[in-house]
Formats: structure tokens, sequence, C-alpha cells
């Protein structure tokens, strides 16, 4: 079952368009994460399902019930849907217990116990209820922003870019520390990043936004082995891209002959291969390459190759690695997915 | 299909109030032209054009076009050397130099007049204008000299400037906004002051409308001439935003600027520098201070008379306590609108707030007693038109403060107490308000102390038997009793004190110091 179901939603600011025909569905309890570059339009779409603004045309639907709609429209406090924003925007004028007990009616029975429960949920320490928000630190206050946005026991929580203030260690372990949180409470969440990274492991759905669209969506192992263009496949990951000729399930390229993930086309198309699925032939067998730069990573490497006109990317072990200049060759792994062809 | 909802527009509660204070502040003007239209032309024209009119702009004219650039000579001088040189004590002339703000322009011409009794005319006003008005200068000056990118001056150094020409073509065009800022505002008090001029004798518009208004009450011939003194003040409104220019000399780049490099001063012209301090001490400060000791010290203690000294005192504080708390009220859907739902109306609005406030005390007053008289009769002469004035005077103050602090307050706090189930409106009040509430009692602050000093819209608006600090001490130098007036001025000084202090600090804070 679906929770939220955006259909054809559109918005814009005098004449610039934010937001242009936007179709979206998010199961219940999952999590979705929106990715896009930054004025692309996600934070836009993130408001328009928290209610802060009005689509011009479309429809938001919540559980069943029309959020927004030509005639329609909710509140946002009247929506009951969790916010989680950049920075936490804790108040700064109200204690941690009053600010986490902000969404909770005065005289609620069991308040206090309430808020100690929302504590223990996000991992802080019952001692800090009186302290300042300036008193903490960043990964304390996003808690603490989540404890706030559980009081009142959403079914929707909308998180955005909510660790992109913290740390890059801190970053990761506040992720799924959030993650886990949410998962286990049951709660539908939408997270809208600028960070692929970010977006691909923190979700069971990714929508990637490009001008105002959401250009594809799907899990994010299929938009990162799939994806329907060259802009989201660089934009997911790095990618080779390169102009082949399909024949059956294979493809013609500078590569040499490659397995396709499409046997149905046929004539020249575009062929993705990520970086990791070309490795160094030990045996001599494949496509030779000649290495004109290594950017050492540790672990694994980045090699800058020589393909006969191209330039392309690919990856190898500590263990293999060559030296600049020298003649390889190369043998792909798996299948190499080709793009639409519209593009 | 038209939209019946709208998420992002504000409250439809708070416009209505905004455009109310916005209705109720172009309220003076529309009555003025309304009393100029149903005039006969043919009575306008024989009021216009006669040497009295010609004689008043001649004094008006020459008064701006004199007190302005002294006073910004002085403003900007000053503020170097307390800014840019290591002048001996520096920091407590910057703390003198705002002092006098805390006296106000009738104390300063009362001082001089009991000083020299000769005094009189248009030399007279121009040196107690200067004196009284050129911290106006001075404070906005010294604050954009201190943030002013070094960097800069020592580009143009590299590039062979002298000191002077560096001063000049680099120093000097950086100004430009807070000096035209500055003499806008000096400009606008010397077409409103009635009490300063009146004391030492020297006709401006605004006296003689007064003047007017007293021998023929609501006639004709006091708003032809306050027709005359909005145009003036218009004119000026319209000269400072034609010229001003939109450029910003805000830093360029990223970083933070380093600290100013001071320019040292040898002894011997530290000493002369010291000069221009002191005798702007002297004679800013030090006559109206020591006319004051001196007549309190003849007046002894007979001139403390509690029965008439604590009900003018009361009576003052509950009309400012009032009235700052009324003008902040006012001010909040506006400051709010223009910080979160930026636009045309709520430009168009802006704009009839300021232009009420910056037409003189005497026209609001003179509007407010004709509209009573003709419309609401009841309310003439009562309180609550006294307090409509000061709202209508004074909003600004409140505003920009209450503007300034709402900014400060992020937007997305109210959308986290939205999502949390509060109203725009709740969420206004739990959230905004109270991160807001330093910059509105700042705000409110300074509505009060304008009020504490406000003479003219007091006397002409106030009940019968009204008293409060300046208009009883201006009864009472009317009756050239100045004796009996120095406690009424003593203790306007002192509540003005905290007044000069705010500013102080503000100028200070507002550059992160």
């Amino acid at each position: 079952m679906s929770t939220l179901d955006l259909r054809s939603v559109s918005k814009s600011y005098g004449a610039v368009l934010a937001i242009d025909r936007v179709d979206l569905k998010v199961a219940a309890g999952s999590r979705t994460a929106i990715v896009g570059a930054s004025g692309s339009g996600k934070t836009t779409l993130l408001r328009l399902i928290a209610g802060f603004e009005a689509p011009d045309t479309g429809a938001v639907a919540l559980n069943g019930k029309t959020l927004a709609d030509q005639n329609v429209f909710v509140p946002a406090h009247h929506r009951h849907i969790g916010y989680l924003p950049q920075d936490g925007a804790l108040f700064p004028h109200l204690s941690v217990e009053r600010n986490i007990g902000f969404g909770l009616a005065r005289d609620i029975p069991g308040r206090d116990a309430r808020i100690a429960e929302l504590m223990d949920l996000v991992a802080l320490d019952r001692t800090m209820l009186k302290r300042w928000p300036h008193e903490l630190s960043g990964g304390q206050q996003q808690r603490v922003a989540l404890a706030r946005a559980m009081a009142q026991r959403p079914q929707l929580m909308l998180l955005d870019e909510p660790f992109s203030a913290l740390d890059t260690g801190l970053r990761a372990a506040t992720r799924k520390a959030v993650a886990k949180v949410l998962s286990e409470s049951g709660i539908t969440t939408i997270l809208v990043t600028h960070d692929q990274a970010e977006a691909l492991s923190f979700a069971d759905q990714v929508g990637v936004m490009r001008n105002a669209r959401l250009v594809q969506v799907g899990s994010p192992a299929e938009l990162y082995a799939r994806p329907r263009d060259p802009a989201t496949a660089e934009f997911l990951g790095e990618a080779i891209i390169l102009p082949a000729t399909l024949n059956a399930g294979w493809a013609d390229c500078c590569l040499g002959r490659v397995a396709v993930d499409d046997a149905t086309r046929s004539g020249p198309a575009q062929i993705m291969l990520r970086p990791e699925q070309l490795q160094i032939a030990t045996d001599g067998t494949g496509c030779p390459g000649i290495v004109i730069d290594i950017d050492f990573g540790g672990s694994t490497s980045a090699l800058t190759i020589q393909v006969a006109e191209r330039v392309i990317l690919a990856r190898c072990t500590n263990a293999q690695m060559p030296t600049v200049g020298a003649t390889i060759t190369m043998a792909p792994t798996g299948l190499a997915h080709v793009l639409d062809e519209r593009i | 299909m038209p939209r019946i909802h709208t998420a992002n527009r504000p409250p439809r509660w708070i416009v209505s109030a905004a455009v109310l204070v916005a209705a109720l502040a172009i309220l003076p003007l529309a009555s003025i032209v309304d009393v100029t239209v149903e005039t006969p032309w043919s009575t306008i024209v024989a009021m216009i054009v006669r040497p009295r009119v010609g004689e008043l702009l001649t004094n008006t004219i020459l008064l701006v076009a004199l007190t302005i650039p002294l006073c910004t000579i002085l403003g900007v001088g000053l503020a170097w050397l307390t800014e840019r040189t290591d002048l001996p004590a520096r920091r407590v002339w910057a703390v003198l130099m705002t002092a006098p703000l805390a006296v106000p322009a009738f104390v300063h011409s009362y001082a001089w007049v009991s000083l020299v009794p000769s005094m009189h005319g248009l030399f007279g006003g121009v040196l107690v204008s200067v004196l009284a008005y050129s911290p106006f200068l001075y404070l906005p000056v010294a604050a954009t000299l201190r943030r002013l990118d070094p960097a800069i001056e020592d580009v143009a150094a590299s590039l062979g400037l002298t000191p002077w020409q560096i001063f000049m073509r680099v120093v000097l065009p950086q100004l430009r906004l807070p000096i035209w800022g500055g003499a806008l505002l000096v400009g606008l008090h010397l077409l409103a002051e009635y009490g300063l001029y009146a004391l030492i004798r020297f006709d401006t518009f605004t006296t003689a409308i007064f003047d007017q208004f007293q021998s023929t009450f609501n006639g004709p011939a006091a708003y032809t001439l306050a027709g005359i003194l909005v145009l003036c003040c218009l004119l000026l409104l319209a000269v400072e935003a034609g010229t001003r220019g939109g450029a910003r000399y805000a830093r360029l780049g990223t970083g933070s600027a380093r600290t100013l490099r001071l320019r040292r001063l040898s002894r011997t012209t530290a000493l002369i520098c010291s000069l221009l301090p002191i005798a702007t001490c002297v004679l800013a400060l030090g006559v109206p201070l020591t006319t004051l000791a001196r007549w309190l010290i003849i007046g002894g203690a007979e001139v403390w008379h509690a029965d008439d000294l604590a009900p003018a005192f009361s009576q003052t504080l509950i009309y400012a306590a009032m009235g700052a708390l009324i003008t902040t009220l006012a001010a909040i859907p506006i400051a709010w609108l223009s910080i979160r739902h930026p636009g045309k109306l709520v430009r168009v609005i802006e704009a009839c707030d300021y232009v009420t406030s910056s037409l003189p005390g005497i026209v609001v007053a003179l509007a407010l007693v004709s509209l009573t008289v003709r419309f609401a009769y009841p309310l003439y002469q009562t309180m609550a038109t006294v307090m409509l004035a000061y709202l209508l005077m004074f909003l600004p103050r409140a505003l920009v403060s209450l503007r300034a602090s709402i900014a400060q307050a992020p937007v997305e706090l109210e959308n986290v107490a939205r999502s949390l189930g509060r109203s725009p409106a709740q969420a206004l009040w739990a959230v905004t308000l109270r991160l807001a509430a330093p910059g509105a009692a700042a705000g409110g602050a300074l509505v009060f102390l304008a009020i504490v000093n406000e003479l003219t819209a007091t006397l002409l608006l106030a009940p019968n038997g009204t008293r409060t600090l300046a208009t009883g001490f201006w009864a009472l130098t009317s009756e050239i009793d100045y004796a009996a007036a120095a406690p009424y001025a003593l203790i306007m000084i002192l509540l003005s004190l905290p007044l000069t202090w705010l500013l102080y600090h503000q100028s200070q804070r507002s550059l992160g110091r």
C-alpha cells in the first residue's frame, strides 16, 4: 500500500518552474531519498509535502486523504508530518526538554514520561533534558530535533539534508542512528540530499531530480546499475559512457565486444559501465590500453587509461597496480547497461 | 482556475493589521491635501504669494544649506579622528560625541539663549542646530569607517596614492551612504524642530505654523504653510533617494576583514587634532550642562516643586510607556511581513509608514486636530489622539530594530513549529517574537525616549491640563522662568542618557564588537 501519493505536482515561483509534473509514490514504512544538485527543486518538493507551500497544479495525498489539490489545502499544522531541517533548527530560547515537548499539549497525561522515552529512543542521556541547544554538539542537536519531530507520532517524516552540516565521521553514524530509529518506529521517511552516496545508502527507493523534474525513481541498486540517461549515470557515480553498436545482446565499442543488459535493441546506442566493472586482465586477453595517470587511493586506485581515441577510468587494487605508461589489457565483467536512445 | 488556498501567503489578519497601520499613517498627509484642495485656489495663491512665505522659505533654505554641510564636515572629521587615528582617549571622545543626543534640542537652545541673551536669528539657529544634530552624522559615519576593508586602502597606497588622496578618493566615496542617510535625518529635524528655533527667535515654517495655529486655531493659513512644509520634506526625501545611488560598499570576497591599522599622529598633530573634539564637547555638552547647573544653583531648593515635578514626571512616564507599547505592537505585523513575505504590497505599506514619520510633528498634530474636530470630535484633545500621533511619528524607530531581530530568527524555526501543529500565528508568537524580544525592547526604548523629549505634538494634542516634562519645561521657559525650568531639563537629560548609551552600543555591536 502506498502512503504518500503525488500526482503531477507542479510549482513555480514567478517565471521559475521549481517543480515540473512530479509523480511519486512512497510505500508505508519505507525510506525514500530524493537526490539532486542544488537548485534541482528537491527542497521545494519537500516543502510541498510538508504543507509550507501549495502546489500550483496536481495533488498530494497521504493514506488516501487529499492534502492538497485544486480545491483542498490542509495547512502544515494540521498534517502531522514530521520535519527535520538541515541544521536541526532547535528553538534556541527553549531547553532540550521544552524543545522536545513543543509539539505535545501541555496537559496530556504522561507528558514527562513521553519526553523521557523519546530521549531514550534517540539514545540521548536523560540528564541532558535541562541543557540548552547551544550546549549540545551538532550530532546531539540532530537527535533532539529528531525526538522533537517524533513526539507527535508522525505518519511521515521529512528530512531536509539533516546530516550535511555534520563532520564526515559523525554524518554516517548519525544517519545510521536516524534510519534505525525511524524504521524501528515504522515511520515512512523521505530524505532530501545532494549527496548521492548518502541517498544510495539510506533509502529503499531513490528518486533523482534534475531541472525541476523527477527523472528516475527506483531502488538504489537498480538506479546505480541501470540509469536512464548519461546525466543520471554520472550523478550517481563515476561512469564510462561509450558509443557502441548493438546486436542481439552484444555491443561493439572501443573496448571490443561487450555483453549488454538489453537484447532487444540493435543499431547505434550509448552504453555505460561502472569503473569497477573494468578490471586489469592478468592473462593478457581483452582490450589493450595505455595507463596515462594513476590517482592513488589506498586499497583501490583510479586509473586513467587511453583506449584507442578515448580516455576512460578504471579501478584496480593495490596489488595489481601498473605503472604510468604501461600497456595493460582490460576485460569488462558483468553486463554493460544500454542508455535510453532518446537522450 | 483560481486557487482558493494559498499556503505560503501570510495570515490574513497580519496583512489586515499592517494595512490598517499604513492607512492610519497616510491620514495626516491625506488630511493636509484634503484641506488644501477644499480651499479655493485663489485663497491658496494669495496665502502663498506673500513676503512672509518668501521670508520663511529663505530662512528654511539657508538653515538647511548651511547646517547640513557643517554637520557633515564636523561629523566626518570627528569620526575619522576617533576611529582611524591614535588620538589620545579616542574611545572616551567616541562616547562624548554621541552624548549631545541626550540633550533635547530645545534644551540646547535654552542653554545658549540664557548664556548669550542677544543670540538670535540665522547664526544662532545654525550654531545650535550643528551642535545638537551633528551626532546624527557622526554615529553612522564612525560605524562605517570601522567596517571598511583596510585592504582596499593598502592597495590604494601600493598604487602610489598619498594618505590625503586615499582619504578623498577611497575612503570618502565609501562613506557616501552614511553621510547621505545622516544628512537626511538632520534635514528632517531642521524642518520639524519647533522649540529650538522658537527660543532662539528664528522663524521657520514650523514656528510660523505654530504661531498661526495659536492665533487662528484651525484656519487654512496654517494648513497652507503645512502643505509647503510637507513639500519641503518630500523634496528632501526625493533628493536623498535620487542622489544616494544604489552602490553597496560591503566587503567583497570571503574571510574576515583584517583589523584596521590606526594612523599614528605625532605629538603636536595629536594636540592640534584634540582641539576639535574638545571644542565640540565644550559647546555641545559644556554649555548646556553648565547653564543648567547655574540655573539649578540660582534656583536652589525652591525650584524643586514636588507638586509640579512629580505629576509631570509620572505623566511623562505613562505617556512614553503607553506610546512605546502601542507603537511596538503596531510595528509587529509590518516588520514580520517585510522579512517573511517581501513584495510589492509590503513595500507600499512600509513606504506609507516611513513617509509619515518623516513629516514634522507639527504637521501630524495639525492634521489630527483637523480630523478629530471634523470627523471625531469626542477624540479631540484626548489621550487616544496623542497616542496615535506618537505611533505615526515614531513607528520606524520600533520597526527598524524589530525587523533586524526578526530577520535573525530563522524562518526554519517557524516551519518546524508549524510541522509540530502550531498555526502560523501561534508559531509567530511562540518562536519568532520570543527570539525578537530584545530587538522589540530596544525599538520600544527608542520610542519611549523620543516621546519623553517630544514637545510639538504633545502641546497641540494633549488634553487640557496635561503637563509632561517637555511641555512643563516649555511653559516655564515661555514665562522666562529659566530657573524653574531647569529641573525639568535635568530630568529629561537623565531619562535620555540610556538612549544615548543604546545608540552608541548599537553602533558598536552592529560591527561585531
